[in-house]
């Protein structure tokens, strides 16, 4: 009996559609399981990976880039989301640009419940901010990534993708 | 110290065509020197942060000069920024940091360390290309030229005298001219951005 290979959500789909979104930085700290993602960005070389010493840069990073005319993409696991409050305020609400965020939704299960905190207030946290988000597990979810980049240059704000899986698919 | 207004004419000659942005209480003063206004940009917001978007422009426009003129209370809400920024070299960029010892804008308490930080040598140490001291006035006129032609990231920090604000922030004079939106859409129309 040939075992069917789970879903999963492959690296080359978000770099996929990085590309398809005309993105041409990703600032980033990579986080547990983002490494051959952080490897497979590093080969396209229309793409220019800037890693940062903490995720509320990012967000900054990314204000300097968008006023220089580039596409800018923040990469960042939940965890460095929620320490980037006062960031995600200063530099991406308030400065009104689009942005899309890839957080990676440590502790996210499918089934609600979980022990790890930092999936706990990951919602709460984004709907407090306002903002808006689309949850992507496979790569048939590879569409809603584009549609978080349609709303982010719709509404000149930034939109989060929360990756429920971080690439593996462990988590089912 | 010196006085940071006397930072600013010293430096404004040697200027050339950069794009000029400042945090902090002192950096207020670049806007009465700038005789640039459309190459001066607002990129504050955030606490720490205009550090990481001045690193962000001059990485999206490696064929302009970018100086930032920094603070000391600024960068240490965000001092892990110099590694990131020594870690992608970015060659135009100069990073000044005023250093007052103190948040003035709170009624001068000092910051941690203030009289015995180093932040040039932890520059020096994260990976910037070069960084320099500097508590004299004319020192600092007779190096800036060469400062400016140096291949970054260069950093410069100065000693500063604190102007300590201590009247409720409601009655302080507002000294802001441009919002944030307008020196960038400012300098996108400079620079032919759209």
């Amino acid at each position: 009996m040939v075992q069917q290979q789970p879903q999963i959500l492959r690296p080359e789909t978000l770099v996929e559609e990085f590309k398809k979104n005309g993105v041409t930085h990703i600032i980033t700290i990579p986080d547990s399981e983002t490494n051959y993602l952080y490897e497979l960005m590093l080969e396209q070389d229309w793409l220019d990976v800037v890693p940062v010493s903490r995720e509320g840069e990012t967000m900054g990073v990314a204000l300097g880039l968008n006023v220089a005319g580039k596409v800018p993409v923040c990469l960042i696991q939940n965890t460095g989301m929620m320490e980037s409050g006062d960031s995600i305020r200063g530099m991406a609400l308030d400065s009104g640009f689009p942005l899309v965020m890839v957080i990676g939704y440590r502790g996210w299960t499918r089934w609600g419940n979980t022990p790890d905190t930092a999936a706990t207030y990951t919602e709460p946290f984004l709907n407090a901010f306002r903002i808006n988000y689309y949850l992507v597990e496979h790569d048939e979810d590879g569409d809603r990534i584009s549609e978080a980049f349609a709303e982010a240059r719709d509404t000149n704000r930034p939109v989060v993708v929360l990756v429920g899986d971080e690439y593996h698919g462990f988590n089912r | 110290m010196l006085d940071p207004i006397d930072v600013f004419n010293t430096f404004a000659p040697h200027r050339g065509n950069a794009i000029v942005t400042s945090a902090g209480t002192a950096g207020r003063h670049w806007q009465d020197v700038s005789d640039q206004p459309a190459r001066d940009i607002a990129l504050g917001g955030a606490m720490g942060h205009t550090t990481s978007a001045a690193f962000g422009l001059a990485l999206g426009l490696p064929d302009e000069k970018i100086v930032l003129f920094d603070a000391e209370g600024s960068l240490l809400m965000n001092l892990g920024v110099i590694a990131s920024i020594a870690g992608k070299r970015p060659k135009n960029f100069i990073h000044f940091v005023l250093d007052n010892e103190c948040y003035a804008t709170t009624g001068g308490q000092p910051v941690p360390n203030s009289a015995e930080i180093d932040y040039a040598a932890m520059a020096k140490g994260a990976g910037y290309t070069a960084a320099y001291n500097f508590d004299d006035l004319e020192d600092f006129a007779t190096s800036i030229e060469d400062i400016m032609n140096e291949d970054g990231p260069v950093m410069v920090s100065i000693k500063i005298q604190p102007e300590v604000q201590n009247l409720p922030i409601g009655l302080r004079e507002r000294r802001v001219t441009r919002s944030r939106a307008e020196t960038i859409n400012d300098l996108r129309a400079e620079l032919g951005i759209s």
